[in-house]
């Protein structure tokens, strides 16, 4: 965690701004811009996680979205390895988006439910040229599903035969399997029970260490953004209020907003004391 | 005499000429001004046995196979339907995880208030109206004069359910069932939502059921607990003392489970495997699979559940014979 410090930055966000255009909302609004993120800086560091955190809304997902070209940015920039991804073609783009990665909170939302596991985790492999047969592709997808803790097994059936945990192992199998340098998880383990969110959330941790990812863990829940943390960006209102390593956000905050977060988490039996 | 009192309760799907039994022998009372949570995992019954004493078990598969449900001192199941449906929404309400579904979208959210309003009391349009308002400003709707007006989709989260509340709360129902009401709502909204409930009922002394997979939530809502597993309750008690003796090693987990914002941990205590799907056959006790405590009885006869202390009930083979503290599983 402290040797992270100095490492070298693999994203460096400057000034980013994603502004949307939004329609008349009331009889004499004209149309007006709605500034999503306005002016967010920050930097991802070679093996560390970064959690960006907030109220939904504030706009975690779209500095994600805006990282990996989902949005266009009105502003800014972000280097990636030394080279601002935000002014390339979408052509130029393409070769980065294996190393650049998103998990989201369903990740089976956007599947094809009529392909197997199998189809589903070969398809980027072919698509970013790592594997040049099946038979190559298959000992790779083996090798993922028992990194994220399934029996290879599971290859052969369909998404809607999975609980959600074993969705989101999956989800994390089809990104893991690239390759990546960076992970941008997005509200990854918001949408599991507590104790199948515990299962997901040390075998994110586990990966990022084995493999020296570099991550940026957005989320709300302050709990989950503890445990996986190297340093943490409190995002209101499109804008970053506070940023520090972990112990600092978390034991010391600074900013009032911070502070009415950690207010706000349930604590164990507070009625019963 | 509790205001309700559910014994023995039991629900079935009908899945292939069989009926599985879903939810199982579950008892429980709830008093006025009180306060009851029930937890567990997905799947594990919860929604099913709020729905069955709502009476909203629908559709073909889903049935009601065995127990009683009194409620101010009626025996809801003999009641006709007629009657049963004259209490809820009257005498019983219920809210959901997700206000979107139950609210309709094309309608305005306070003539959704105003025809719950006239469906059980007698008053004009107009009369309906101004309770209307009155009930948004309760549950801290701001501009309540306008936002009678609003769509759903107008709202955020956060409104939508107290929207929600504010309907269940239109009739002064003695019992408010609210099944994962903030499960879709972040930390600050989530608290400021529980905090309106806790702060209703004490001026109006409605009875509650608080149904999440949270324990960190129902600690700090509720008198009592019930925990439930795979459809029977596997531990109950008054949560002081559920929090201090804590007893079953799937409460156990469920606690450890939960990343603390308090002090740092390497790895969270997450209950390896999951919840088993209804057509799992279990002969012992059904968490055994899960369960690092676990002998070889629990794989062969189902425990039962046995009061360890006069309001403290645990359903488990080995209650007290194991170390203490939260440490069930350890998956990494
Ligand atoms: N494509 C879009 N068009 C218009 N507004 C958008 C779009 N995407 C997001 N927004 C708005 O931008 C703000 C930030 O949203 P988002 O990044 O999703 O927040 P968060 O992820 O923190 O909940 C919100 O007000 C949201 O409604
Ligand atoms: N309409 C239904 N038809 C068939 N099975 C159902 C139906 N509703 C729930 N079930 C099953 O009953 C069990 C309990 O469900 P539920 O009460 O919804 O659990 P919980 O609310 O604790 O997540 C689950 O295994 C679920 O799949
Ligand atoms: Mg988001
Ligand atoms: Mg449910």
């Amino acid at each position: 965690m402290t040797q992270a410090t100095s490492k070298r930055a693999l994203l460096d966000v400057r000034d980013l701004k994603t502004y949307f255009t939004i329609g008349k909302t009331g009889l004499f609004q004209a149309k007006s811009q709605l500034k999503a993120v306005d002016g967010v800086s920050f930097e991802v560091r070679e093996g560390e996680v970064l959690s960006l955190v907030g109220e939904s809304g504030c706009g975690k997902s779209t500095v994600g979205r805006t990282l990996t070209q989902l949005e266009r940015a009105t502003g800014g920039r972000a280097d990636f390895d030394g080279q601002d991804i935000l002014a390339m073609s979408p052509r130029a783009f393409r070769p980065l988006r294996r190393q650049i990665q998103m998990i989201f909170q369903d990740p089976f939302a956007s599947l094809n439910p009529r392909r197997s596991i199998e189809q589903t985790l070969a398809e980027p492999l072919f698509i970013h040229k790592l594997a040049r047969n099946w038979a190559e592709a298959r000992s790779k997808i083996v090798e993922t599903l028992e990194q994220v803790g399934m029996d290879p097994k599971v290859m052969q059936r369909y998404p809607h035969e999975f609980s959600g945990g074993q969705r989101q192992r999956i989800g994390i199998a089809r990104v893991m399997i690239l390759k990546p340098r960076l992970v941008i998880a997005d509200e990854a383990v918001s949408a599991l029970d507590v104790s199948i969110q515990a299962q997901v959330l040390n075998l994110l941790k586990k990966l990022q260490q084995d493999n020296g990812l570099s991550m940026l863990f957005i989320s709300h829940d302050l709990g989950v953004v503890r445990h996986i943390s190297d340093r943490v960006a409190v995002m209101y209102k499109g804008r970053i209020v506070e940023m520090g390593d972990k112990s600092q956000i978390f034991e010391n905050p600074q900013h009032d907003y911070t502070r009415r977060l950690l207010a706000s988490i349930p604590r164990i039996a507070q009625k019963a004391a | 005499m509790a205001l309700l009192e559910v014994r023995d309760l039991e629900v079935g799907v009908a899945i292939g000429g069989k009926v599985l039994p879903v939810v199982q022998g579950i008892s429980f009372d709830v008093e006025e001004n009180q306060t009851l949570g029930i937890v567990g995992e997905s799947g594990c019954g919860k929604s099913l046995t709020s729905l069955a004493i709502m009476g909203l078990l629908e559709g073909s598969m889903l049935r009601l196979t065995g127990g009683s449900i009194s409620f101010n001192g009626q025996d809801l199941l003999a009641l006709s339907p007629r009657a049963r449906r004259a209490i809820m929404g009257d005498q019983m309400a219920m809210i959901f995880q997700e206000p979107m579904t139950s609210l309709n979208p094309v309608y305005r959210i306070g003539d959704q208030i105003i025809e719950s309003l006239r469906q059980h009391r007698s008053m004009s349009q107009r009369q309906a109206r101004a309770r209307a308002i009155e009930l948004l400003d309760l549950v801290r709707i701001p501009d309540p004069e306008r936002r009678v007006d609003s769509y759903p989709h107008q709202l955020s989260g956060g409104q939508r359910q107290r929207v929600m509340i504010a309907m269940a709360l239109a009739c002064g129902p003695k019992l408010l069932i609210a099944d994962e009401p903030t499960t879709a709502l972040d930390v600050t909204v989530q608290k400021e939502v529980l905090d309106l409930m806790l702060d209703l009922q004490k001026r109006t002394g409605t009875a509650i059921i608080l149904i999440s997979h949270d324990l960190g939530v129902i600690s700090e809502t509720c008198d009592k607990v019930v925990v439930m597993y795979r459809g029977k309750i596997v531990e109950s008690a008054k949560t002081a003392t559920l929090f201090s003796n804590m007893s079953h090693p799937y409460t156990q987990g469920l606690l450890a489970s939960i990343p603390v914002v308090d002090h740092d941990v390497e790895w969270l205590n997450a209950i390896p495997g999951r919840v088993p799907l209804i057509d799992e056959v279990l002969p012992g006790c059904a968490f055994h699979p899960r369960c690092s405590f676990a002998q070889a009885s629990c794989a062969t006869s189902p425990p039962s559940a046995d009061y360890v202390s006069d309001d403290h009930l645990v359903r488990c083979h080995f209650p007290n014979d194991r170390p203490s503290g939260g440490e069930a599983g350890g998956d990494a």
